[in-house]
């Protein structure tokens, strides 16, 4: 099991550049089923071992892909990600940064009611170490296959907590990076309710970040989960009114500071972890607490 | 980035949104010869990325062209401290000299992206001249809200919608409804983040205008409003963050501490920030390097976190995924051994190639300060700036 990429994953890379490519050879050797890449015009070539094809539709039809990593540059990802709908790919994962927001305003819509999840965009993607499957850009190395679910809307702060557990020996079932955009594709809400309803998770961290009410709506949930979360909200120092490098790490109101978010987790029963270097020992003191470790 | 009122002013009546009469003057004696020109009593505004301007003395009513000169040569060069400017305030390069109006009402109007929907959002309230957070705590009733249909755009029910539940309706309703699908409009076609009008007021010879505007363009659209991007006014930014911008760093804030940041990723940069903070410290920064693909983007940082007078120790933290730890651990021997950076620096790297990051380091001879993890660097870069 694990959330939305597993042992039966078949990834094609959108935008098979420097970037798609080095991490088609990351995955590969991981373990990862990476099909092929798509550059449009490029089709026929084999690249370090992929076979390139012009269009996600041959990828679906030749490779049977079920997911596709998008890398695509951001004045055409907005297009790449309509692609993989298109070709009812059921999980999209768009790494690109710096697509305008009205562009997935666009595509928020055309995906509603539709057959693709799309996770980001401006994320780092989805790993299931267990089964050693992944798209997206994270380090390998950090990672042990255990139980605990880790969701952010920061890429780096990921591979940070997982780091932290990773030395206190407590594995992971698996880690979603939702974006640093106003505008995604999977919110942290919805990330939670795919933590929840999986067998191979104990426990969820959630690492969200200034701007938005995004952890208001999912402390919410929280209310209602029978696991556990330990919660830490990046950019407590952070002045009001400035772009904190995420696009959407803005606080344009008293609901997008972090005291206003770490109010609402903590209401709804989250651990919240105030210095971000307690994040694995707090996921260690909760799990022995519950019985869980 | 955002607009002068001047150029949002500009912006919007080019969508058909009426604003008062007026032009935009950089000298005292344009400011006069526009004043003549409108004739009557006038208003010198200053022009600076600042809310809250009349309360430090940015805008003054003139009764004839000669108190408006004298107005204007007053206000043209002061520096504006606001309570969103910080103590170091905004210098004003030009003033809006506009026609003054009877006010009769004041209205709230603006539009803003709704993240959690995903949608544009066009707010009105019939408690115009008001901190629009202010009047959501204490009469949230007097607010209403629209949101945008990415599909269909914009209707025009929704414009009467929000006409009615602001008092414009009777006489008014056409007018006002015409406005607020105007502004809807310009927020669309300028790839606009926040367009703000308050107050927008119906005068006592029954005209709507928009008397003060917001407007911000998503930065993330600059390739495709190259226009509107050639309206940025380089002054009203911090002269750091100017040097950081023109050697392609997009995401440097410069912050009031001593320590400086270099950081890659935007979450692991604010929580930086924090564990800085935590260990008794401020940061004087703070800088994503993004995907730092060649050691030469990490040396262009460094020399604008070295080049700041407020460092007093340098924190390097990287968590490689797309970045390369090499890569910034070569760019930082270059950076201080090319003289860049004369302050202590700690340096703590983690992820993809450390094995590599950790070996140039070591082999520099340079003392550095060496963490594992990130809560450990903090402290050290603290302790260090001491």
């Amino acid at each position: 099991m694990g959330v939305l990429m597993d042992e039966n994953s078949r990834v094609v890379v959108q935008g098979f550049g420097g970037a798609g490519q080095r991490e088609a050879i990351t995955g590969r050797n991981y373990g990862t089923n990476i099909v092929c890449g798509v550059t449009p015009g490029r089709g026929g070539q084999t690249i370090e071992g992929f076979e390139v094809l012009n269009t996600v539709r041959e990828a679906v039809d030749k490779y049977d892909a079920n997911v596709s990593l998008i890398f695509v540059p951001a004045p055409f990802a907005a297009d790449a990600i309509l692609e993989a709908a298109d070709a009812e790919i059921p999980t999209a994962i768009c790494i690109t940064e710096g697509i305008p927001t009205l562009d997935m305003m666009r595509v928020k819509r055309a995906l509603a009611g539709g057959k693709t999840r799309l996770i980001g965009p401006n994320c780092p993607g989805v790993i299931n170490p267990a089964a050693k499957s992944r798209a997206g850009i994270m380090p390998v190395d950090v990672y042990l296959p255990g139980n605990v679910g880790v969701i952010s809307r920061s890429g780096t702060l990921v591979y940070e907590a997982v780091d932290q557990l990773t030395r206190l020996g407590i594995g992971q079932s698996g880690s979603v990076g939702v974006g640093g955009d106003p505008i995604i594709g999977t919110s942290q809400r919805e990330a939670l309710e795919l933590f929840e309803a999986d067998p191979d998770t104990a426990a969820v961290v959630l690492i969200g970040e200034i701007g938005g009410t995004a952890e208001q709506e999912a402390a919410e949930y929280v209310k209602t989960m029978s696991k556990p979360v330990v919660a830490f909200i990046a950019g407590a120092t952070a002045p009001p009114g400035r772009r904190m490098g995420h696009a959407g790490a803005i606080i344009a109101g008293a609901a997008g500071t972090a005291a206003a978010k770490q109010a609402a987790l903590r209401d709804a029963g989250a651990a919240v972890v105030e210095n971000p270097g307690d994040i694995g020992s707090t996921m260690q003191r909760v799990l022995k607490e519950r019985g869980l470790s | 980035m955002k607009l002068h009122e001047y150029q949002a002013k500009e912006v919007l009546a080019r969508f058909g949104v009426p604003v008062p009469k007026g032009r935009v003057a950089r000298t005292a004696d344009e400011a006069e010869a526009i004043a003549k020109e409108l004739g009557g009593r006038v208003v010198i505004k200053a022009q600076a990325h600042t809310g809250a301007r009349g309360k430090a003395g940015g805008v003054k009513v003139a009764n004839d062209p000669a108190e408006a000169k004298k107005f204007a040569s007053e206000i043209i060069g002061m520096t504006l401290v606001t309570h969103q400017t910080g103590p170091q305030g905004l210098p004003v390069g030009s003033v809006l000299v506009e026609e003054a109006i009877d006010i009769d009402r004041e209205i709230y109007l603006s539009a803003a992206i709704d993240n959690s929907p995903g949608r544009p959002v066009l707010i009105a309230s019939s408690q115009g001249g008001m901190d629009i957070e202010e009047v959501a705590e204490k009469s949230p009733e007097a607010i209403v809200k629209t949101h945008i249909d990415p599909a269909c755009g914009f209707q025009p029910y929704q414009g009467r919608q929000l006409a009615f539940a602001v008092g414009l309706g009777g006489e008014h309703l056409n007018a006002a409804a015409a406005l607020i699908g105007n502004v809807a409009k310009a927020f669309l076609e300028a790839d606009a983040s926040i367009v703000e009008i308050n107050p927008l007021v119906v005068t006592k010879d029954g005209r709507i205008l928009a008397a003060d505007a917001k407007f911000s363009i998503d930065d993330n659209a600059d390739y495709r409003q190259k226009p509107m991007f050639e309206l940025r006014d380089r002054s009203q930014e911090a002269e750091k963050e100017l040097e950081a911008h023109d050697a392609g760093i997009q995401n440097y804030v410069k912050l009031d501490g001593s320590i400086g940041c270099l950081v890659n990723g935007a979450g692991l940069a604010m929580a930086t920030l924090d564990a800085i903070k935590f260990a008794g410290g401020d940061a004087a920064n703070f800088l994503d390097i993004g995907t730092a693909n060649n050691p030469e983007a990490v040396v262009s940082a460094l020399k604008i976190i070295g080049s700041d007078p407020d460092v007093k120790a340098v924190l390097v933290n990287i968590f490689g995924g797309l970045a390369r730890t090499d890569i910034i651990a070569e760019g930082t021997v270059q950076a201080i051994k090319g003289g860049h950076v004369k302050q202590p620096v700690v340096v703590r790297l983690a992820g993809t190639n450390v094995e590599l990051g950790s070996k140039i380091l070591d082999e520099s001879g340079l003392d550095l300060g060496r963490a594992d993890g990130f809560a450990e660097a903090a402290r050290m870069a603290v302790e260090a700036a001491k």
